[in-house]
């Protein structure tokens, strides 16, 4: 008796509030998720046509991957956000760039120890071609930075700087504030900077720019050249050009540091 | 191939080097050239070309000799490559490496890749024709088409056709692709909407939504790629897919943390994980918000976030007094050490060493000494000589 009671209360309550949305013409929650449901399998299938035909484009063609994830971002959709995604499975977007992550991790973890983990996208680019082998599919530069942006949420301190009309690469926890990011953008010519350089360009006192150079010394971004005419001069290894730097394999990184 | 002249390959003073590209192999139509692989490097003005290992071999080319140039694919063995076709050379043309050639193309074969970056600026380039406003000090032999004779003439035109027609073939396949991708994106945009819609009543707990439903809701977002609004989670924003990754890594990972002490950085598990996998690759965000799902799991691994925003996978055997006490036992032993000499010492990354000084630091054991000869730790006399 008493559970009949109650089971009679329920249903009433529920048809109460029923009709109470139906007379706001709200649509229950519950219906809508069904109606997801439905719109599901029907995107579900018109992305699996869409591959069908266009699959090759996403593979080859850069410039579509770039149009590609401009119309998700403008809707709202991350096409990157899970491995189990319909646009991973279906168009093979996430391997690519998952994969790339992977690579991207591993060059900037090989150099580490010779640039403190600041590196140029530049270099960043030929080295990841360079590991990808001849019979690997071509990377552009927008492919990185896309799959950089989606390994920042693993915390490791990737980010990126803009310096010099492309960007740095910074791959370790290092703090970086405006006053660091403008003295790298003042290295960036000749990949070394000194004391008054930064008094002259920018007008700071004498602490500021010392203070800013200590840290990048810390942290193991710069190198102090004691013995330049002159001033002491500050270099930055990740401003190096490739023609003046020796490549470390993978393994004599190891060696150097476990 | 007989477009080209030797160049000292210098830039004039109103020229820029706009890229370079190393492994560029030539061809002379179909066949190699007699060249080595070199560098490619594009300038406002010209396409230069290097012998990498003798540098004194260096050519070059005015980009407006560039009919128009397009994209090879690379096939099996072969690398990518773009076509360039070139209007024939002027009479005056200074001399170069070839005399003659049957073929009025090029191409540039990319044996170590960077043809979409190159493509790309050479596409920029020759449609901003900036050799144009800034002419270099040597008149840049211009070509003209009335010298050649009346066959070459024909025969140009019918590959400019050519090449026209298969443009608008091209154009063709990738805007229809875009045609069809936009339909796409409407219907998409109709799920996002809906989704929103979903997700506030579910906050505002209207209706009488259960368990099942709100996990069947959030695995549609999954699917999507749309990020999930929902404050009210059930097991943070994981999903079914989630909890079964979790035990996956559960498994998974217990031998190599055990071989690292314990300890793992994410990018590290993250490396780990899809080199295994070879396909069906994790993102980034399903890694985290699968090791979110240990602890409800009861799975004897716990992702960790250090406070310089570092995240690890540790084993929860591995007991922080251990870390802290073994910390301060090896500073105290060897009178200090810095993040690189405890690494060495413990065969650990020098990013998860400096972060179990730091621990210890944080609790009070070590102090620091913070020079540009870098960050020591001593035992903190303060503490245990007070």
């Amino acid at each position: 008796m008493h559970r009949r009671g109650v089971g009679a209360g329920a249903i009433a309550k529920k048809k109460l509030a029923e009709a109470k949305y139906k007379e706001r013409g709200t649509v229950l929650a519950e219906d809508q998720i069904v109606q997801m449901s439905k719109q599901l399998e029907t995107f579900k299938s018109n992305l699996e046509e869409f591959a069908s035909k266009h699959k090759q484009e996403i593979r080859k063609s850069s410039q579509f991957r770039v149009q590609f994830q401009d119309m998700c971002a403008t809707i709202g959709v991350d096409p990157l956000a899970s491995g189990k995604g319909f646009w991973s499975e279906m168009l093979g977007v996430g391997d690519f760039y998952y994969e790339l992550g992977v690579q991207i991790i591993e060059v900037c973890l090989a150099l580490k120890h010779r640039n403190g983990g600041l590196i140029t996208l530049d270099e960043l680019h030929h080295r990841v071609l360079k590991g990808r082998g001849k019979f690997a599919q071509d990377v552009s530069q927008d492919d990185l930075v896309r799959a950089i942006k989606k390994l920042k949420v693993m915390g490791n301190g990737f980010g990126m700087i803009p310096v010099g009309g492309s960007y740095l690469v910074q791959s370790v926890p290092a703090e970086l504030n405006m006053d660091h990011t403008v003295v790298l953008q003042l290295a960036e010519k000749k990949g070394y900077v000194s004391v008054s350089e930064i008094r002259e360009s920018l007008k700071w006192e004498r602490e500021r720019a010392c203070h800013v150079l200590d840290h990048l010394l810390k942290e193991g971004l710069a190198w102090l050249d004691s013995q330049a005419s002159g001033e002491p001069q500050y270099w930055l290894p990740a401003l190096f050009s490739e023609l003046t730097s020796r490549d470390v394999t993978p393994e004599e990184a190891n060696q150097i540091t476990p | 191939m007989d477009r080209f002249t030797w160049s000292n390959g210098l830039l004039e003073m109103n020229e820029t080097l706009v890229i370079q590209q190393r492994g560029v192999k030539l061809y002379d139509g179909e066949d190699k050239a007699k060249l080595d692989v070199g560098i490619a490097l594009l300038s406002t003005h010209q396409l230069i070309w290097r012998d990498l290992k003798n540098n004194e071999c260096c050519i070059a080319i005015p980009l407006s000799q560039i009919i128009y140039f397009e994209e090879q694919a690379a096939g099996i063995g072969k690398s990518a490559k773009i076509v360039i076709h070139l209007h024939s050379a002027p009479a005056n043309k200074e001399p170069g490496p070839y005399q003659q050639s049957k073929f009025s193309y090029i191409k540039l074969s990319f044996k170590e890749h960077g043809q979409i970056e190159f493509y790309r600026r050479l596409t920029e380039e020759l449609s901003q024709k900036r050799w144009e406003s800034t002419p270099m000090s040597q008149p840049i032999p211009t070509a003209t088409d009335s010298q050649t004779g009346r066959t070459r003439a024909v025969g140009i035109v019918g590959i400019e056709r050519k090449i026209e027609e298969r443009r608008k073939e091209t154009d063709k396949n990738i805007s229809e692709a875009f045609e069809d991708l936009s339909k796409l994106m409407v219907k998409a945009k109709e799920m996002v909407e809906l989704s929103r819609s979903i997700a506030n009543k579910i906050k505002d707990k209207q209706g009488d939504i259960t368990e099942d439903e709100t996990i069947r809701f959030k695995s549609y977002l999954l699917s999507m790629g749309i990020a999930n609004p929902v404050t009210r989670e059930t097991h943070g924003s994981g999903t079914h897919y989630h909890l079964q990754l979790a035990k996956q890594l559960g498994d998974m990972l217990l031998a190599p943390l055990e071989e690292r002490g314990g300890m793992m950085v994410l990018t590290e598990v993250y490396c780990l994980v899809n080199r295994a996998r070879g396909m069906e690759l994790l993102s980034p965000e399903d890694l985290v918000n699968a090791c979110k799902m240990f602890e409800s799991l009861k799975l004897p691994l716990r992702l960790r976030i250090f406070d310089s925003g570092v995240m690890v996978v540790q084993l929860q055997s591995h007991s922080e007094e251990e870390m802290i006490s073994s910390a301060l036992d090896n500073v105290t032993d060897k009178g200090s050490l810095t993040a690189e000499e405890f690494a060495k010492m413990l065969g650990l990354s020098v990013l998860l060493s400096k972060e179990r000084l730091l621990l210890a630091e944080k609790m009070g054991h070590l102090c620091r000494d913070d020079s540009v000869e870098g960050l020591r730790f001593y035992p903190n006399l303060f503490n245990s000589q007070a």
